[in-house]
């Protein structure tokens, strides 16, 4: 019982200290969305990346950044 | 995991990414003077903007190797230095402090707080700084929040404390900025969304109530701990803050801008709303709803409440927005707000950072495109601009209003004084010799929209001409001199033709004097000024000295005997006869030549003579140099005990043509060096270093001019001693005015028989030259760009150009999404039911295109950069029809005629991926080229993304589908077609029977086409899955590429699958080979690779200068041009090697980031040595010098002399 207690506040722990660990119960939807808010934020913070699709799409770079917060 | 390969490249950057990523102001020197610091990729540059001139200089430039995230200036109280803060991927924040004496940054403090790299949750995206320089706040895009206390210690330096955390978990942060309270406790604001309830909810309903918040952080400096203090809802599409002046200047708060509208906000004060107004015209869509996404608050010096705001919506219009603040009894301002009001100022191009200088200068930092630096000309105070006012709006985002329009119109407060020319953005490049000039152009699309331009660049430096005038006959040399040693400008030219001498006199107009004392009968070799007041003609029959009071002193040559080679300075002259002899001459001290009775007979015929100037303090110059048709240079000395004595010699492979011996600033002794320049028949230019103790020469720099005789000259350029070599063509030997070394660069000027230095009023430091008949005077204006860029301006985005096979045209592609086409924006201008405004059409190069979502606007364009500079021929697209890749392709079944083969998409949609259908159009050339004529198109179910010409066909990667398609009457004809990889065909690349595909997502994939059996089969494949941007075949085997993330890499095939490919009927064979691991048979190996941060957009195997070895050119999207050029020698490459690391320990990256983790960002960095990091060895302190080369058991002149020899090898 002991260790079963331990290794819930072990994952507990890694929980609040790294964004995005899952738990026994993580739906799909919780771990694309996820995995989805890690690259969103890694479009937005390589400048290159950001412009390259705001080319793409044919918008101004803040409109697209602002845009990948939001979705995320 | 070997970093060691059988292959290894050196990177070098020829042109630094020229797009800003953000632009801060400050006053970084110290001085009242304001600078401008930009980020542009892994580059810190500061910028001194001139206000005088209206131009804006670089004065420094530094690479931090990292990505630098946000900068951000700030000040301590009572100090007037600004400090800058980085924040970057090293996830350590970075204070430096720009030092003016050394021209250099120094960084004061490095605070690690995370990871490295640019993640979700590592601070750094956002960074902000409390207006009085008290405490900065940086945040992630999710969670995280650090803020750090800055002050001063008892020592008046400036201290950083630990980081207080304000962490939220499952928020994520969308803007951030610092509160102005005067000095109460620093609050931070930021625009927040909670998501933690959405992430539960699949069905998206969660995610539909979720509110944004604006949120202050109050850093209590007495508790010295961060609380959430304030939070409100506000706009759900809020997007952008900005800070308003606060304390005795203003209310205090923010300005929230969402779409549609801007809110004032403070958590003591009435919300205020204003619509952001639409534009108003006839393209127009009027329920289109703008957002703010670039801005800028202005202080105005004297009142309180004087400050106004600038803030641009997408569209790059900008609004003028001031605050009314409810007035007291006295007509004081009480720091309540009344009212917001806005109003239409101007339109500039969108920017990433907006600077107002103090000066009345706008410094707009274009996010793509060329920068701009307006002057304002008037606030637009009392323009008949409508104003609007927030009375009329309401608070609440979600009741309905009106909304309001403008009318824009040309600039009439902002008036453009400079353009700084940028790459940004980069999308294709290649490499041509079209001129056919000695050395290859570079031609490159750059630009988004109506602000896209066609480039050429050119090895050079620009120059100014000040006067061309034709002269009676052709002279063969010209000089110029002062007519006693006070004079500050030149008097006199000097032009010596075969048989006679003219001489012109400088002042308000030039004219001849025939008064002057000078021989006008003869030829002159040498002219000088002399001692005091003296004047010096050396010519072929002798030497003549006129005196001050015109008394002229005669030397004759000994009889038989001509000079055929004479040197001066101000107390010294050298002759050369025709037998060999030298005479040497010193003046006394009664102002009048002397003789020396030391003659010495050389072994040769003299071709050249070079007196170095007099140094400072000296009463001669110790040396002459001497050199002969024997293909040598001597030293001579000029001691009085050892007159001409030899003191060393130099053989050289050719016969010198030129000498100047001529002290210049150096890098690697800190101070200035005696160079002797030398020019050899053969076009060669030579560098050595003449030691001013022994004469001894030492570390001969060597560089191919042209094939004409090399002619050297000492000039004035920018303040410095300069060294004009003339050949086939002029260059210019300088001191790099940035980065201190030595450059030599071609000037974009014809080529020149003969130059020397020119000062008059008009024109303190120019130089004239001889071009056939024509005296031409010129000046040298830039030293820090070498660079020529030309630009052609384009209609739309240009995705991909061509080349004519044998014509100097290109053609260009272009297309721009939500964007309505001409057929479209026509229908609608001649519409009358739909007129909703004046029908004036404004250019679209500012104002650009109307916008419509769903639409495409597309072309191809002929270029011409050659004769006529310009588009000659466009062709639009009709039907939501847009271009997406070109080829020229010649077609085996029409006798080999050459046609241009466009890929268009049909209502394409960028994200995610869809199109309603694909075309292929075929067009024929006429006229040279010069015109398109449309024969006919082909249906595919998607855009060809790519087209190349393969065996007199057309091979197409629709999809992932590859097809070679042949030239048919009414369509093009399927003839074959395969699978060949799992998402996106998006290049082709051939040689022979091997096609090599790139994958949009898959990395490369080599396929064969086998004739016979008429299939297509993929061989080997890759194992990591790269974004490929461009590709090139390096050689039959090897594939260089790069991708969507910044990296660059080289890929072989293995040799045995490579001989298996191409063996004759090897078809069933490798059809029915077993896969591996679901893949091709084969597996690519990795041969280098090297993350470049920008993102390559072309490669390209190619040589930039003349005889040089061949190097990869690749292209970057913000601009960055870079060689990767081979090793020939394993020696090489370990002392490169060495040396890397040595710099990587004594010239850590500025910003924190560890070299060798950047370069790896991705992939561990293989077969390739940085470059740019090896030539910050220059740039280090003596000590350190030293210390390196010691290690490397070298001399630094050595290991400097590699640096250089390794760029001007094969580069700029």
């Amino acid at each position: 019982m002991a260790d079963k207690l331990r290794a819930q506040q072990q994952l507990e722990q890694l929980q609040t200290r790294f964004v995005g660990t899952g738990h026994a119960d993580t739906t799909r939807f919780e771990w694309s969305s996820n995995i989805q808010r890690d690259s969103f934020a890694s479009y937005v913070g390589h400048p290159p990346l950001l412009s390259y699709m705001a080319i793409g799409m044919g918008e101004c770079r803040e409109k697209v950044r602002g845009a990948m917060i939001e979705v995320g | 995991m070997a970093t060691t390969s059988s292959m290894f490249m050196y990177s070098l950057t020829v042109q630094p990414p020229t797009a800003v990523t953000q632009a801060i102001l400050g006053q970084f020197a110290g001085t009242k003077e304001q600078q401008i610091v930009t980020a542009s990729g892994s580059r810190l540059t500061l910028h001194r903007p001139d206000p005088s001139q209206g131009k804006i200089v670089t004065a420094l430039s530094h690479d931090v190797f990292g990505i630098i995230r946000a900068i951000a200036a700030f000040r301590l109280a009572g100090s007037s230095k600004d400090y800058i803060i980085i924040t970057s991927d090293s996830g350590r924040i970075t204070i430096v402090e720009f030092v003016p004496a050394q021209n250099r940054f120094n960084r004061l403090h490095l605070e690690t707080f995370g990871k490295s790299g640019v993640r979700r949750v590592i601070p750094g995206q956002y960074l902000a700084v409390d207006p009085k320089g008290r405490a900065c706040l940086t945040a992630s895009v999710e969670k995280n929040k650090l803020v750090y206390v800055l002050n001063r210690n008892s020592q008046a330096e400036l201290t950083i404390s630990s980081p207080l955390e304000a962490h939220k978990a499952q928020t994520l942060v969308f803007a951030l900025v610092a509160l102005d309270v005067g000095y109460a406790n620093p609050v931070f604001a930021m625009l927040e969304v909670d998501y933690g309830d959405s992430d539960q909810d699949p069905t998206g309903q969660a995610y539909e109530e979720i509110e944004k918040t604006l949120v202050y952080y109050e850093l209590d400096l007495g508790l010295n701990h961060v609380v959430r203090k304030w939070a409100d809802a506000v706009d759900r599409t809020a997007s952008v803050l900005f800070q308003v002046p606060g304390g005795t200047d203003g209310p205090s708060g923010v300005l929230v801008c969402g779409d549609d509208n801007i809110t004032y906000r403070h958590s003591n004060q009435e919300a205020f709303r204003v619509a952001i107004p639409r534009r108003r015209g006839a393209t127009e869509d009027p329920q289109r709803k703008r957002s703010i996404v670039a801005g800028v608050m202005h202080k105005l010096k004297g009142a309180a409440g004087a400050f106004f705001f600038l803030l641009q919506t997408e569209d790059g219009d900008l609004f003028k927005i001031t605050i009314e603040m409810v007035e007291d009894d006295q007509g004081q301002p009480t720091g309540e707000v009344k009212r917001l009001k806005i109003k239409y100022f101007d339109t500039v191009p969108v920017a990433s950072s907006l600077c107002i200088l103090k000066s009345g200068f706008l410094f707009v930092a274009s996010e793509f495109g060329d920068h701009q630096f307006y002057q304002f000309e008037k606030l637009g105070d009392d323009d008949e601009e409508t104003e609007f006012v927030s009375d009329d709006f309401p608070t609440d985002p979600t009741e309905p209003y009106t909304p309001v329009y403008f009318h824009p119109r040309q600039a009439e407060n902002l008036s453009l004084v400079e353009s700084i020319d940028s790459m940004n953005p980069l999308m294709d490049c290649k490499v041509a010799n079209l001129t056919n000039a000695d050395a290859p152009q570079i031609y490159s699309i750059c630009g988004t929209g109506a602000r896209s331009t066609f480039r050429s660049l050119k090895h050079g430096l620009e120059v100014s001409e000040i006067v061309e005038s034709e002269l009676p006959g052709v002279p063969s040399a010209v000089w110029t001199t002062k007519l006693t040693q006070g004079d500050t400008y030149d008097a006199y030219i000097i032009l010596s033709f075969s048989n006679g001498t003219l001489v012109l006199s400088i002042g308000e107009t030039v004219e001849e004097v025939t008064d002057t004392g000078f021989l006008s009968t003869a030829s002159t070799l040498a002219v000088q000024q002399l001692g005091e007041d003296g004047l010096i003609q050396v010519h072929p029959k002798g030497i003549r000295h006129i005196r001050a009071d015109r008394r002229v002193n005669e030397w004759a040559a000994p009889q038989h005997r001509s000079i055929v080679a004479a040197t001066t300075n101000e107390r010294q002259v050298a002759v050369a006869l025709s037998s060999g002899e030298i005479v040497y001459f010193e003046m006394d001290s009664d102002g009048s030549l002397a003789e020396y009775d030391e003659k010495k007979e050389m072994s040769g015929t003299v071709t050249c003579l070079s007196l170095g100037d007099v140094p400072e303090g000296r009463v001669r110059s110790p040396y002459l140099a001497v050199g002969c048709d024997d293909s040598t240079v001597r030293i001579l000395s000029l001691d009085p005990d050892s007159t001409l004595e030899n003191k060393s010699v130099q053989a050289l492979t050719s016969a010198p043509s030129a000498l100047s011996i001529m002290a210049m600033a150096d890098s690697s002794s800190g101070g200035s060096t005696l160079y002797l320049h030398i020019g050899l028949y053969s076009g060669v230019y030579l560098r050595t270093v003449l030691d001013e103790v022994t004469g001894e020469l030492t570390d001969t720099r060597l560089r191919f001019l042209g094939p004409k005789p090399a002619k050297l000259f000492k000039v004035s350029v920018q303040g410095q001693t300069a060294v004009l070599a003339l050949s086939s063509r002029p260059w210019l030997g300088y001191t790099d005015p940035v980065t201190k070394a030595f450059m030599l660069t071609p000037l974009n000027y014809p080529a020149l028989e003969w130059g020397w230095n020119f000062s008059s009023e008009q024109c303190t430091e120019g130089m004239v030259g001889i071009q056939g008949q024509n005296l031409r005077i010129f000046s040298i204006e830039k030293l820090t760009d070498n660079l020529l860029q030309e630009s052609i301006p384009l209609t739309y985005t240009p995705r991909r150009f061509v080349r004519h096979p044998e014509q100097p045209l290109f053609y260009t592609i272009e297309s721009d999404n939500n964007v309505l086409s001409p057929a479209t924006k026509q229908k609608l201008l001649e519409d009358p039911s739909v007129v909703n405004g004046d029908a004036a059409v404004l250019p679209p190069e500012e104002f650009g295109y109307p916008r419509g979502r769903g639409h495409w606007a597309s072309c191809i364009s002929v270029v011409d950069p050659v004769t006529e500079k310009k588009v000659l021929h466009t062709i639009h697209f009709e039907g939501n029809e847009a271009a997406v890749s070109v080829a020229t392709v010649s077609f085996a079944s029409q006798e080999d005629e050459v046609f241009l083969v466009v890929g268009t998409g049909k209502d394409m949609i960028a994200t995610p991926r869809s199109s309603t259908a694909g075309f292929i159009h075929v067009y024929r050339f006429h006229e040279d080229g010069k015109e398109l004529e449309h024969i006919h198109e082909t249906k595919v179910e998607e855009p060809p993304m790519a087209l190349l010409g393969f065996q007199g066909r057309l091979l197409a990667g629709v999809g992932k589908d590859l097809r070679i398609y042949d030239l048919g009457m009414k369509q093009l004809l399927r003839k074959s077609q395969a699978e060949v990889v799992p998402n996106l065909i998006v290049g082709l690349r051939t040689q022979g029977s091997r096609i090599i595909v790139s994958d949009v997502q898959e990395s490369v994939v080599m396929v064969v086409y086998k004739f016979q059996e008429n299939r297509l089969i993929p061989f080997v494949d890759d194992t990591i899955a790269r974004w490929t941007s461009c590709s090139t075949m390096v050689d039959y085997e090897t594939v260089a590429g790069g991708d969507k993330f910044g990296n660059l890499w080289l890929l072989r095939c293995p040799a045995k699958a490579s001989e298996e490919a191409d063996e004759e009927g090897s078809g069933a064979h490798l059809l029915h080979e077993r896969q591996y691991l679901q893949g091709a048979p084969h597996r690519l190996t990795l041969m280098a690779h090297f993350y470049s941060q920008d993102i390559p957009m072309s490669i390209q195997k190619t040589n930039l200068v003349v005889g040089g070895p061949d190097c990869l050119l690749w292209a970057g999207l913000q601009g960055t041009l870079g060689i990767l050029i081979p090793f020939v020698g394993r020696e090489d490459v370990d002392f490169f090697q060495t040396l890397e690391q040595h710099m990587r320990n004594e010239d850590a990256p500025l910003a924190g980031r560890d070299h060798l983790i950047y370069r790896s960002y991705y992939v561990p960095v293989k077969g390739m040595i940085d470059g740019d990091l090896c030539e910050r060895y220059t740039l280090l302190p003596t000590d350190k010098k030293q210390m390196i080369a010691g290690e490397l058991d070298r001399s630094v002149r050595e290991i400097e002399r590699k640096i250089s020899d390794i760029r001007t090898r094969s580069a700029y």
